[in-house]
C-alpha cells in the first residue's frame, strides 16, 4: 500500500485503554481463557486512574455497619438526579465491595481501621463514610495493583500505541487500526471483541484536571463505528481545582480535603455553602455550622455538612460566589483545613495535597487556606451500553469506565468512578470473552478500509502551509471553556456549535512537522478529530436538553423538568452526520423505587 | 513577558545535539510548561513524554541542568534569573527521540518479580492488617515509576553487562514491599540474591536523593533486603516476621 506497511496482531479480545477499567477487563478476559491484547496510548501504569485521589466507594460497612448496597445505590441515583441507568447503579453498588476486597487480595494496601480492616472516608453525597482509600493517592495504589497482577496473567500489552479507527466486518466490530507512537508505524489488531476503556474528554476544555490523553478517543471510535452515545451534555466540573499559579490551574484538589474536615470560605471567611443547599438535599444536609461539624463524628444525630453536597452543587456555588465578587484573590474560593485539623493529621491524610501545594504554589496547607475553583473533570455521558454485559449498540463492541454512559446519570459522586472501573471493567472483560468464545466463523478485515484509514492518517504530513494543530486545540479549549462551561445558554451553545464547525475546517488543514517517529504535532493533529467530535456531541446534546440537571446547567432553563427526567439524549452518526434523539430511560422496578420513599 | 534561554536536546538513536531556544514564560511555570510552549510555538515535533502534569504519573523524567528531575515538578523560579536551562533525556536508557527514552528495561524487570502469594483468609473470608504493619510498605507504594532512581543507579548507568542480573532500586523497594507484606507467603530470597542482584548495590544512596516521592529507598528498602540476605534465610525468623509484621523502625 502507498502509505507503508503495517504489522498485524490477532487476539480474541482487545482492550483499548489501560487505566482501571481496561486493566480489570483484560485481567477478567484472560481469566476466561481467551487471548487478550491490551493497547494503551501511554506507558503501562500512567493512565488517568493514577491521578485519582480520594478513594473507591464501596459499601463495606467497616466504619458504619448501617451501610449497605441499597444505601449506596440510593446515594448514587440521587447524586445523578435520578437519570442514571438504574441497573448499572444497582450492579455497581452490589459488586463494589467484592471488587475492593479482590484488590486487597492482589496486594493493595488500603489505610486501616483500628481493628485492621479497610478504613473508609467521607465524601460528597455519600451518606456514610464509604471510600476505601490510601491517603490521597488511591488511584496510584489501584493502578499499580492491577498492573502488577495483570502482567502475570498472560496478557499481551501494546504500550504507546494509539488506535485511530475501529474496523468492521458487516455489522460487527472486528478490530482496530492505529500507530505506534515511538516509530509512527501502522498496526492492525484483529479481534473477535473489542473493549473500549479509553476514559474521558476533558482535554476539550481549557481548565481541566485531565491529562493529554483525554481526547474523547473511545466515544469517537464508538460513534464512528455506528454505536450510540448517551448523556453527552452531562460534564462534571469538579468544584476544587487549583487556581493559582496560572500554569497549574485545573489540577485536582481532592474532595478528601472536605471529607476529612476542610471547609469552603469566601473572601470574608464565611462558610458560604450553607447558602446553597437545594430543596432536593435539605432533609439530609445540616443548615448550621455546629451541626455540620458534629456530623463528622456523629452521623446518627446530625446531618451532613453542605461542604459535601454533590459536586455539581458545590461547583455552581463557588462559581456564583466568584461572580458576585466574593471570591479569593485569584478568582476562586478558599478551602480551609488548616484551622480545622492539626498539621500532623493533614500531612498524614493528605500527603499529595500537602506536597502539590508546597511545590507548585508555595502554599503550606497546614498553615494557610488553599485557593480552589471548578475544573473540568469527568464526563458522565458516553457509549450507550447494556448494563449487565457492557455491550455497546454495535456487535462485538463493549465499553467500561468513563467512556461508557449511564451509570452516573447527570452527576457522578466522588469515589464512584474507581468502583465503576472495577465493577464494569470486570464485566466488560467477562462478557467480551464470552462473546469471543461464541463467535462463529471467520472475521475478515477489508484491506480497502485499512488503506483508506492509513491514507487519512498521513495527510497532516503532506499539507503545505497548513494550520498549527496545537493552536487549533487551544482555540477549541477556549471555546468550550467560554461557551460550554458550568452555566450554559442556548445562544452561547449555538455560537459554540458554529465555532466548532469552523475549527473542523481548520483541523482538516492541520499540518504535522517532521517525521513519523514520536512526533507530538502529528499525534495532536490526529487527536483533533476525536476531540472535535466529542466537543460537538457535548454542545449539541446541551442545546437539546432544555432543563438544568446535575452537570448541565442552563441559565435559560434554570429548573429541573420531570419530563426530561425520563429521557436520555442519544447521539448517533448516520451517513456521516450526527443525529440526536430523545429516548426513554430504562424504568426502575417497583421494589427499588421504594428505596426513595423514605424521608432523607 | 520575561523570556528564558533553553538548551534542549534534539536527536534520536543515531545522534543529536543541544539546540538553543528562547521561550516566553509566565509566573508559576514549571519546566514542562516551557517545553509545551516551545512545542506549540517553535518546535512542533519536539518529543516529550508526559501525562498528569501533577507529579503523580512519573512520565516526564528528564535531566534538567544535569540533574534528574520530573519536568512537571520543577518550578522555573528554582533557577537564577538569566540562567540558561538545559533539558536532556534521562541518560541511562536508549534514546527514542528528543526527550523520550526507551524504558522497557524496567517493564522487563517488573515482570520477573515473583508476585504475591496469598496466605489463607480469616474465618470470615477477609483479611486483617494493622496500620503500623503496613506503614513502611505504603511508603514504597508511593513509587510513581518515574525511573529516576534507575537512571542514576551506577550499576545500570555504567555497567551494561550487569543489567541482565540487576533489578535496580525501583524493584528493590518493590521486592522489599512484597517481603514485608503481611499477607504474603512467598520466599523470594533466591530471586533477590540471584536475578535481582541486590549484592551489586553499594549503597551510594543516589537513588534516594533523586526520588521525587522522597521514599527512603536505601535505608528502608535496600538495606533491610541486604541484611536479610546476609543473615541467610532462616525460615523461623521469616515466619515470625510474616505473622508479627514488621514493627521495627
Amino acid at each position: 500500500m502507498a502509505s507503508g506497511d503495517y504489522e498485524t496482531h490477532e487476539h480474541d479480545v482487545i482492550v483499548i485503554g489501560a487505566g482501571g477499567a481496561g486493566l480489570r477487563a483484560a485481567i477478567e478476559a484472560a481469566a476466561q481463557g481467551v487471548s487478550v491484547g491490551l493497547v494503551c496510548k501511554s506507558l503501562l501504569g500512567k493512565a488517568h486512574t493514577v491521578m485519582a485521589e480520594g478513594g473507591i466507594a464501596a459499601a463495606l460497612g467497616n466504619v458504619w455497619p448501617e451501610d449497605n448496597w441499597q444505601v449506596h445505590f440510593r446515594d448514587t441515583m440521587r447524586g445523578g438526579k435520578m437519570v442514571n441507568n438504574w441497573r448499572m447503579a444497582q450492579l455497581h453498588a452490589q459488586e463494589a465491595p467484592e471488587r475492593v476486597l479482590e484488590l486487597e487480595r492482589w496486594g493493595a494496601l488500603f489505610d486501616r481501621t483500628k481493628d485492621g480492616r479497610i478504613l473508609q472516608r467521607d465524601f460528597g453525597g455519600h451518606r456514610y463514610a464509604r471510600l476505601a482509600h490510601v491517603g490521597d493517592r488511591t488511584g496510584l495504589e489501584m493502578i499499580r495493583t492491577l498492573q502488577y497482577h495483570g502482567i502475570h496473567q498472560g496478557i499481551d500489552v501494546y504500550m504507546e500505541c494509539k488506535i485511530e479507527r475501529l474496523l468492521r466486518d458487516g455489522d460487527r466490530v472486528v478490530g482496530g487500526f492505529g500507530y505506534w507512537r515511538n516509530t509512527g508505524k501502522f498496526v492492525l489488531f484483529k479481534a473477535k471483541a473489542v473493549v473500549l476503556a479509553t476514559g474521558g474528554v476533558g482535554k476539550a476544555w481549557k481548565v481541566t484536571s485531565n491529562s493529554w490523553e483525554y481526547t474523547g478517543d473511545g466515544q469517537s471510535l464508538a460513534l464512528w463505528a455506528g454505536a450510540d452515545l448517551i448523556d453527552m451534555e452531562f460534564v462534571q466540573f469538579h468544584p476544587t481545582g487549583m487556581v493559582w499559579p496560572p500554569s497549574v490551574r485545573g489540577i485536582l484538589v481532592t474532595e478528601g480535603v472536605r471529607g476529612d474536615g476542610g471547609t469552603l470560605r469566601n473572601k470574608s471567611g464565611a462558610r458560604f455553602m450553607f447558602n446553597y443547599i437545594p430543596e432536593f438535599f435539605k432533609g439530609e444536609t445540616a443548615d448550621n455550622e455546629a451541626e455540620a461539624d458534629r456530623w463528622y463524628e456523629d452521623k446518627k444525630n446530625n446531618r451532613r455538612t453542605p461542604d459535601l453536597l454533590p459536586r455539581d452543587e458545590v461547583a455552581r456555588a463557588i462559581n456564583t460566589e466568584v461572580k458576585a465578587g466574593r471570591g479569593s484573590p485569584h478568582g476562586g474560593a478558599f478551602l480551609d483545613i488548616c484551622t480545622r485539623r492539626p498539621a500532623d493529621y493533614i500531612r498524614k491524610r493528605l500527603p499529595s495535597m500537602y506536597h502539590q501545594f508546597k511545590e507548585l504554589a508555595d502554599v503550606d496547607i497546614t498553615k494557610e487556606p488553599m485557593e480552589v475553583g471548578p475544573t473540568c473533570h469527568y464526563i458522565m455521558g458516553g457509549v450507550r451500553v447494556d448494563a449487565d454485559t457492557t455491550a455497546a449498540t454495535v456487535k462485538g463492541l463493549f465499553a467500561a469506565g468513563e467512556v461508557a454512559g449511564g451509570m452516573h446519570g447527570s452527576n457522578r459522586l466522588g469515589g464512584n468512578s474507581l468502583s465503576d472501573l472495577l465493577v464494569f471493567g470486570r464485566r466488560a472483560g467477562l462478557y467480551a470473552a464470552l462473546y469471543a468464545k461464541d463467535f462463529g466463523g471467520q472475521h475478515t478485515v477489508d484491506s480497502g478500509q485499512v488503506e483508506s484509514i492509513a491514507r487519512t492518517m498521513l495527510e497532516p504530513f503532506s499539507r503545505s502551509g497548513g494550520e498549527n494543530p496545537y493552536a487549533i486545540q487551544a482555540d477549541l479549549q477556549d471555546i468550550m471553556q467560554e461557551l460550554v462551561g458550568i452555566i450554559r445558554t442556548e445562544a452561547e451553545l449555538k455560537e459554540a456549535a458554529k465555532k466548532i464547525e469552523a475549527l473542523k475546517q481548520r483541523a482538516a488543514k492541520a499540518r504535522a512537522e517532521g517525521g513519523r517517529a514520536y512526533n507530538p504535532s502529528w499525534h495532536t493533529a490526529l487527536d483533533l478529530s476525536s476531540l472535535l467530535t466529542v466537543a460537538e456531541c457535548c454542545t449539541l446534546a446541551a442545546i437539546e436538553r432544555t432543563e438544568s440537571r446535575g452537570g448541565h446547567t442552563r441559565e435559560d432553563h434554570p429548573y429541573t423538568d420531570d419530563t426530561w427526567g425520563k429521557i436520555n439524549v442519544v447521539i448517533r452518526q448516520k451517513q456521516g452526520a450526527l443525529q440526536l434523539a430523545r429516548e426513554p430511560l430504562p424504568e426502575m422496578p417497583a421494589e427499588l423505587r421504594t428505596l426513595f420513599q423514605e424521608r432523607t | 513577558m520575561p523570556t528564558v534561554a533553553m538548551q534542549v536536546f534534539r536527536g534520536d538513536g543515531g545522534g543529536g545535539e543541544f539546540k538553543s531556544y528562547r521561550v516566553d514564560f509566565d509566573e508559576g511555570m514549571v519546566v514542562l510548561d516551557v517545553i509545551h510552549r516551545l512545542q506549540a510555538t517553535q518546535a512542533r515535533d519536539l518529543a516529550c513524554r508526559w501525562n498528569c502534569k501533577a507529579g503523580k504519573c512519573g512520565s516526564c523524567s528528564a535531566e534538567i541542568n544535569g540533574k534528574p528531575r520530573l519536568m512537571c515538578m520543577t518550578r522555573m523560579n528554582l533557577f537564577t534569573p538569566g540562567e540558561t536551562i538545559s533539558v536532556a533525556p534521562i541518560r541511562t536508557f536508549p534514546l527514542i527521540r528528543d526527550l523520550v527514552t526507551d524504558v522497557s528495561y524496567n517493564y522487563e524487570k517488573a515482570k520477573q518479580i515473583p508476585p504475591l502469594r496469598l496466605k489463607p483468609p480469616e474465618t470470615d473470608g477477609t483479611y486483617r492488617m494493622m496500620q503500623e504493619d503496613i506503614d513502611r510498605i505504603q511508603e514504597f507504594h508511593k513509587c510513581i515509576e518515574c525511573f529516576l532512581c534507575q537512571d542514576v543507579c551506577h550499576v545500570i548507568r555504567d555497567h551494561e553487562e550487569l543489567k541482565k542480573s540487576f533489578a535496580g532500586p525501583r524493584f528493590f523497594i518493590k521486592l522489599a514491599g512484597l517481603d514485608m507484606h503481611p499477607l504474603d507467603t512467598r520466599d523470594r530470597s533466591e530471586f533477590v540474591k540471584g536475578q535481582a542482584g541486590v549484592g551489586l548495590c553499594n549503597i551510594t544512596k543516589c537513588c534516594t536523593e533523586v526520588c521525587p516521592e522522597h521514599i527512603h529507598i536505601t535505608d528502608n528498602g535496600i538495606i533491610p533486603l541486604k541484611e536479610r540476605m546476609a543473615d541467610g534465610f532462616d525460615p523461623i525468623v521469616w515466619l515470625l516476621r510474616k505473622f508479627r509484621g514488621q514493627r521495627k523502625a
